[in-house]
């Protein structure tokens, strides 16, 4: 009635592959695997971000598309205070745009793990919880880079030039990704919290759009009415734009302010990336232990 | 030598707030056979399990899988252990094949033996055709043989099967039945919670019923159905005959009903060795002739009923078991 033949716990016929190794009880052994463990669930993710449509046009075909409608739509209208063209101030703002928005996708990531029951089989495995959220971050940080990248060669292709040359760009994507790596993590807890990918899509918009929208990434703060004024200039986003187009070699207005942190956008972008960190890494590790476990 | 049960709990409690999911649950399941867990829904089927296969923590009790220590040593109990969850644990976007290689990974498996492992299990779940193919495109029954591999990779010795047929149709049903039965036949442990009393009467060495809780029963399916009421039996005579009844009586626990046309008896009766034998003997001694002689058991359904007050969750293939014994 069955085709099927015997499928052995430990067949007797086939030679015996090698069981599971033991744990390794050392320091280096136990990092070792976790760095393979982390290694694997990297690339897991990556084949995801590959065959997933969604995913992947919001890596490659979203960035090509804010930024052509940005500077054409934006730029028609827009002066830069002390100069500059739309294009050129835009590009900074379009990359830590997109990196901003692109960070949900760790919200929908690790709450479809959760949802789709595939956190449960981690749980039974022998492998390593936090690399779990290290694989996650890291994919989504390479993802990152690739979306950064793409903002930058479709700027290049309408004729945004970085005064600062290779260095000064590779500067500007380095502090751009450490924040988008750290709103990864922020949104990581989200989607822990939330646990199902739809609702987490949706509350990341909510949170992640006004806060794109809301900075300096778009239109220099200068014009805004008081209070918008006042978010934009102290919202970690805005620095992070600054800190682009300054390490760029690009028109940056806010630099003509005298609020701190258009002053030090790099210190304040740093310096918040850090701080989401520190909150977000423990937090994360909390909600991850509370969903595996009840 | 009696050896230590494989899978071995005592006492094992679980609030959820006010809720005591698991209320004080003791299992004991010997090496190379499966016990099965029935219960109706919320009866704590699920999170007895959980707590078997280190997913939940127990409020108190103890837990030990192919003797170790389940609560102290979750990482280790983990190495022994496979488990299939009540839905299929597979990543849709990766084939059935990386499927099954990522877990091997993740099971400290090398590179290279995750990879022939995957071939290995694909082959005995007879998947090597779609091995390439991505799992979200796999029917139900493929997804569960997938899904049932993925907890083998790591050769367990210790297998938890939280509702494996639920859902299929009932030729992939028989597969997963053949291949359950297999694993056993190779000495793995196997915990097997079902929703169909037919699965459990089919394929579980004993049966533990839960509920609110706390196990109301265990046995064998036979020693549960006894504690019902015995078994039914039924009797076609050649010609109808009057003596027929007196010739019984001595031998069933019941009044003895005959049917219109005088030909057919029944009466409740205890099980035991040599019953029918006797049976056809007093009857032959009485000078009747009888053609036919059948025990009917009362089906799993009636146990269930009779310790819940539920009927059982899903409806199931007929379940009245014939022993023919003439």
């Amino acid at each position: 009635m069955s085709t099927l033949t015997a499928p052995t716990a430990r067949p007797a016929d086939a030679p015996v592959p090698p069981p599971a190794a033991e744990p390794s009880r050392s320091l280096v052994g136990r990092a070792r695997e976790w760095v393979a463990d982390v290694g694997v669930l990297t690339f897991r993710n990556l084949v995801h971000v590959r065959r997933e449509p969604a995913q992947l046009s919001d890596a490659t075909i979203q960035p090509v598309l804010f930024t052509l409608l940005f500077v054409y739509i934006f730029g028609s209208a827009m002066h830069i205070a002390g100069g500059g063209s739309y294009k050129m101030f835009a590009i900074g703002g379009l990359v830590t745009m997109n990196l901003t928005t692109a960070s949900m996708g760790t919200a929908v990531g690790m709450s479809s793990d959760v949802a789709t029951g595939m956190m449960n089989r981690f749980r039974t495995l022998p492998m390593s919880r936090s690399a779990i959220l290290a694989g996650r971050t890291i994919s989504d940080l390479l993802a990152a880079a690739l979306c950064g990248t793409i903002v930058l060669l479709t700027g290049l292709a309408i004729g945004w030039r970085p005064d600062h040359g290779l260095v000064g760009v590779v500067e500007g994507m380095a502090v751009a990704l450490l924040f988008a790596y750290a709103l990864s993590w922020f949104t990581a807890c989200l989607g822990l919290l939330v646990g199902d990918p739809e609702s987490a899509q949706g509350v990341g918009l909510v949170i992640l759009f006004p806060l794109a929208f809301l900075s300096t990434c778009f239109v220099p703060a200068a014009g805004l009415p008081t209070v918008p004024r006042i978010i934009a200039e102290w919202n970690p986003v805005s620095a992070v734009a600054g800190s682009c187009r300054e390490l760029f070699g690009n028109p940056n207005p806010a630099a003509l302010s005298d609020v701190w942190p258009a002053q030090h956008p790099v210190l304040m972008a740093v310096l918040s990336s850090l701080a989401i960190l520190a909150i977000c890494v423990p937090l994360a590790s909390r909600l991850l232990r509370k969903a595996t476990t009840d | 030598m009696t050896e230590r049960p494989m899978i071995e709990a005592a006492g094992l409690h679980k609030r959820y707030g006010e809720t005591k999911a698991v209320d004080g649950v003791s299992l004991a399941v010997p090496r190379g056979t499966i016990l099965g867990v029935l219960g109706p829904n919320g009866a704590g089927k699920t999170t007895t399990v959980r707590m078997l296969t280190t997913m939940t923590a127990p409020d108190a009790g103890s837990v030990h899988v192919a003797g170790i220590d389940v609560v102290a040593d979750p990482r280790a109990a983990r190495r022994r252990i496979g488990v299939t969850g009540q839905d299929a644990t597979l990543d849709e976007l990766l084939t059935g094949r990386q499927n099954l290689q990522m877990i091997g990974r993740l099971s400290r498996l090398s590179k290279a033996a995750a990879a022939a492992r995957a071939d290995q299990l694909l082959d005995e779940f007879d998947l090597t055709y779609a091995a390439d193919r991505l799992a979200k495109g796999y029917s139900g029954g493929m997804r569960r043989r997938l899904d049932l591999a993925a907890s083998l990779v790591s050769r367990p010795e210790v297998l938890f099967l939280d509702e494996p047929t639920t859902g299929l149709d009932p030729t992939s049903r028989l597969r997963m039945w053949d291949v359950i039965r297999a694993l056993v036949a190779e000495g793995t442990t196997l915990l097997l919670t079902t929703q169909y009393l037919d699965e459990a009467d089919e394929l579980a060495d004993a049966i533990s019923v839960i509920d609110h809780g706390r196990v109301i029963a265990h046995g064998t399916a036979r020693e549960l159905k006894a504690m019902v009421g015995g078994e039914q039996l039924e009797l076609t005579l050649s010609e109808p005959s009057g003596a027929a009844a007196g010739a019984l009586s001595a031998l069933v626990t019941s009044d003895i009903t005959t049917s219109d046309d005088g030909r057919t008896l029944r009466a409740a009766v205890t099980p035991g060795a040599g019953k029918a034998t006797a049976i056809i003997r007093a009857l032959d001694e009485a000078g009747i002739a009888v053609d036919d002689v059948q025990f009917h058991h009362p089906s799993l359904d009636d146990v269930f009923f009779a310790l819940t007050g539920a009927p059982a969750e899903a409806p199931t293939p007929s379940d009245t078991e014939l022993t023919e014994v003439a």
